[in-house]
Formats: C-alpha cells, sequence, structure tokens
C-alpha cells in the first residue's frame, strides 16, 4: 500500500462518512439542538441576571459543548460495527490508524466545526462579552477536535457493549478535563482582555499529540471490540 | 532472563511465589505499618501551626505517593500484557485498580479530614486535590469497563489500552489543573508554604512511605491470588488445591 493510495482511500472513506450525515440531516441538528436546550437550562438555573450569566458563560459554553460532544462520540462506530462494515475495514489493507482518522474527521466536521460556529449566537444570549467571541470560536474549532478524538479512544474501546452509553461517559470525562481548562480559560482571557493565543497555543499542541496517538488507541480498541 | 519470563507465564508458579513472598511480606509490613503509626502519631512533636493534626500526614501522604505509583504499575503491567501477551501481567493490572483506587480515596478522605481543622472547609478546588480525584476517576473507569465486557481476554485488553491513554494524560492532567489553579489563586486559602519537615517528622514519614508501598504490593499480590484462582478454577491444579485445602 503506497502512501498517496492510503490517503486517497481515508478520504473516500471520510466522504462516505459525510454522505450519511449528509443523507440523516436530523442527526446533525440533534447535537446542535441539545447544545441550545442545555444553555437554556442554565438560565433557568443559575437565574437571568445578565451579570451572572457573563460571569459563567464561557464555562457553560465549553461543558455544554463537551456534553454534546460526548453524546455524540458513543454513535462514531456504532452502525458500522452493527452492519459488519467495520470488520472489513479491519480486514483492508488500509492502514486502520487512517481509516479511524477518516471516521473522526466527519465526526467532528458534523459536531464540532457547526457547533463552534452557532456558538456565537448563545454566547450573546448568555451575555457574554463580545471581544471574547473570536477566542470562543477558535477554541471551540480545536478543542471539539480534540474532543472527538478522545471520544473516539471510549467510542473504541465500548462499541461492543450493549450498554456502553453510560460507561463511556465515566471513562472519557476524566481525560476531556484538561480541554475544558485551556478552552474555558482561552475565553476567559479574551473576556478580561488578555491575549487568548497562549491557550489557544496549548489547545492546538494538545490536538497534534491526540492526532499522533489517539488513532493508535482507537485501532487497538476496535480490534479488541471487534475480537470479543 | 527468559526463563523467568516463561515462569511468570504460569499460573500455578506465579501464584505459589506470591504465596511465598506474602509470608515474609506481611509481616514485615504489618511491623512498618505499626511501628511508623505509632511513632509518627505518638512519639513526634506537635507541629508549631497546626498542633496535632499535621499527624495525619503519617496516613496522607505515603497514601498519596502510593497511588500515584500504583496507577504507574498498573499501566506498566497492561502495556506488558498487550505487547508480550502475557496471561499474568493483566491479572496484575486487574488486580492493581481496585487497590489503586482505595489508595487514592483514602488521600482523598484523609485529606478532607485533615482540612477541616487547617483551612476550615472539607474541600478545596486546590490543583492537587483536584488531580488525585480525577486519578480516583481513572482508576473506577478501568474498574467499570472490566465489569462491562463479559468476555474477560477482551476486558483485560481494552483495560490496558485504557490505562495506557491514562498514562500519557496523568501529566497533562497534573500539568493542565496546575495551571489552572494558578489562574484562580486570588481568593482561595494560602498554604503554609513549603518549610522544610524537620528530620524527626521526616523519619517516620518516609517509613511510613515504604510501609504503604510494601501494604500495596501485599493487596496486590492478594489479589492476583484470587483472580488467579478465580481464572483457574477448572483446571487440575486449582482443583488439587481446594480438595487439598478442604480435607479434614
Amino acid at each position: 500500500m503506497t502512501a498517496p493510495a492510503a490517503g486517497q482511500f481515508c478520504l473516500r472513506l471520510l466522504r462516505r462518512q459525510l454522505l450519511l450525515a449528509v443523507r440523516r440531516p436530523v442527526e446533525i441538528g440533534n447535537p446542535l439542538l441539545f447544545f441550545a436546550m442545555v444553555v437554556a437550562l442554565f438560565p433557568l438555573g443559575l437565574g437571568p441576571a445578565p451579570g451572572t450569566l457573563a460571569g459563567f458563560a464561557s464555562g457553560v459554553l465549553w461543558i455544554t459543548a463537551l456534553l454534546s460532544n460526548l453524546l455524540t462520540s458513543d454513535a462514531v462506530f456504532r452502525s458500522d460495527f452493527e452492519d459488519g462494515s467495520l470488520e472489513q475495514l479491519l480486514l483492508a489493507p488500509q492502514p486502520l490508524f487512517l481509516s479511524v482518522l477518516a471516521y473522526i474527521g466527519a465526526h467532528w466536521l458534523t459536531t464540532g466545526l457547526l457547533l463552534a460556529l452557532v456558538s456565537p449566537v448563545f454566547a450573546l444570549m448568555l451575555n457574554l462579552s463580545t471581544a471574547a467571541l473570536g477566542a470562543l470560536v477558535a477554541s471551540l474549532l480545536i478543542g471539539t477536535a480534540l474532543l472527538s478524538l478522545i471520544g473516539g479512544i471510549g467510542a473504541s474501546l465500548t462499541v461492543g457493549l450493549k450498554r456502553g452509553g453510560m460507561l463511556i461517559s465515566l471513562l472519557i470525562l476524566p481525560l476531556y478535563m484538561p480541554v475544558l481548562i485551556f478552552g474555558s480559560a482561552a475565553v476567559q482571557a479574551a473576556v478580561s482582555g488578555l491575549p487568548a493565543g497562549p491557550y489557544l497555543a496549548i489547545l492546538g499542541a494538545m490536538l497534534c499529540l491526540a492526532i499522533a496517538l489517539a488513532p493508535l488507541a482507537m485501532a487497538a480498541g476496535l480490534r479488541i471490540s471487534i475480537d470479543a | 532472563m527468559w526463563p523467568i519470563f516463561h515462569k511468570l507465564g504460569s499460573p500455578p508458579w506465579l501464584y505459589a511465589i506470591a504465596g511465598s513472598i506474602l509470608r515474609w511480606l506481611l509481616p514485615i509490613t504489618l511491623l512498618a505499618l505499626v511501628t511508623g503509626a505509632v511513632w509518627g502519631l505518638l512519639f513526634t512533636q506537635p507541629e508549631r501551626i497546626q498542633g496535632n493534626s499535621y499527624r495525619i500526614i503519617y496516613i496522607h501522604v505515603p497514601a498519596a505517593v502510593v497511588a500515584l505509583a500504583g496507577y504507574y504499575v498498573m499501566a506498566l503491567a497492561g502495556a506488558v500484557s498487550l505487547i508480550w501477551r502475557m496471561k499474568m501481567a493483566d491479572v496484575a493490572m486487574k488486580a492493581a485498580a481496585p487497590v489503586g483506587a482505595a489508595f487514592t480515596f483514602i488521600a482523598l478522605f484523609t485529606g478532607a479530614i485533615w482540612g477541616k481543622p487547617t483551612w476550615g472547609t472539607w474541600w478545596v478546588w486546590d490543583a492537587r486535590i483536584t488531580s488525585m480525584l480525577i486519578l480516583f476517576f481513572l482508576y473506577l473507569g478501568v474498574v467499570a469497563l472490566y465489569e462491562a465486557f463479559d468476555n474477560k481476554e477482551a476486558a483485560s485488553k481494552a483495560c490496558a489500552v485504557l490505562s495506557l491513554v491514562g498514562m500519557v494524560n496523568i501529566p497533562i492532567i497534573y500539568k493542565s489543573v496546575d495551571w489552572w489553579y494558578a489562574l484562580h489563586q486570588g481568593a482561595t486559602i494560602k498554604f503554609t508554604g513549603e518549610s522544610s519537615i524537620d528530620s524527626s517528622m521526616m523519619y517516620p514519614l518516609l517509613l511510613m512511605i515504604g510501609a504503604f508501598y510494601a501494604l500495596f504490593t501485599c493487596c496486590l499480590l492478594l489479589n492476583m491470588r484470587v483472580e488467579i484462582l478465580q481464572r483457574e478454577s477448572r483446571t487440575q491444579w486449582v482443583k488439587k488445591l481446594a480438595t487439598k485445602a478442604g480435607r479434614p
């Protein structure tokens, strides 16, 4: 298998996953709807005072994005595991490393990317300072990709289990915590007029590390799940 | 080196060797624990500022040290089982998870007890406390994942992968939480500062740390023996062992 051929295979896989997602637009909409609803819960719970909301906004938006990512992560490999196409993928000569990257790429394009793009609307509803909108979008763009990669590890380990839903959150929430810390810190910094760049740079560094290592763990996880 | 490797793969051999290690390690552990505890709790001077409440460090610090080391024991055992397919390594990994979780819990619990008189609160979102809490979650995640699989061989492999992922993450978590705390420093409680510990307090502490390492090893070996018996319950040697023990 030459490198260009493997890359092409990976792109085809990505296209397939995106096509599958586009054919079921409601499923693309669901995480966004979830995001909107959970954001709406916070003013109800914390009180609608603009000052209070503005103080919590960065954390609320980030935690909500994290939860919505968590809930969709469970499904990344599930349907392909159930209909057997994942098994074919494991047998294929193409490196599994790249194939899972295509799955995660598709997952991020249909959840994290959209979420980051619509987040300013919700940020305004929560009274987040407009100066921080750029940092919010940027941190979510990088951060959700990171979350998708980590979530994929959990998904690969639990895909063969019937009751995976709760378990996957227990496995990967602790691993999400550094992302949450730097993501919301970037927004906080922008709110208080400090540069968000350093935090975004750390998020970017973590993303690079995750792109290099997470597919290995996912590939191992999938092999275990298929064998079980 | 290889003969040892092959022997390590043999459940009866490991069961027996764990038994004979325990026979001398267990008394030594108990002796060290009792000596360290009595020395630390009764015969050291009260600390200048905290009075007697500081004495909990003789439990708290060793538990925290061993809890962290335990994760690496678990993850390395997981790595060995993944790489060399050693069945006994994943016995060690499986056995280490609940023990490590217990030590982490002891560290958190004693920390809370100490925090109440010293800081006036049971819980502070301090960097170290938070990263210990996350470590506790990581341990419980491994336990939960193992229990979720019906196929125990797959369970061990999955747990090995998870604990390796956790091992890569622990330094990141630790650093990030450290940084996060530095951000929020302003309003929280001030610590007494890193005053160098007096040697009269340090020796019992070192003894206790050693004793806790030994205690961890004992718990690990005991747990491994149980796990070996459970896995091998259908084999001849376990049946022989059982009937020999059961004979009046």
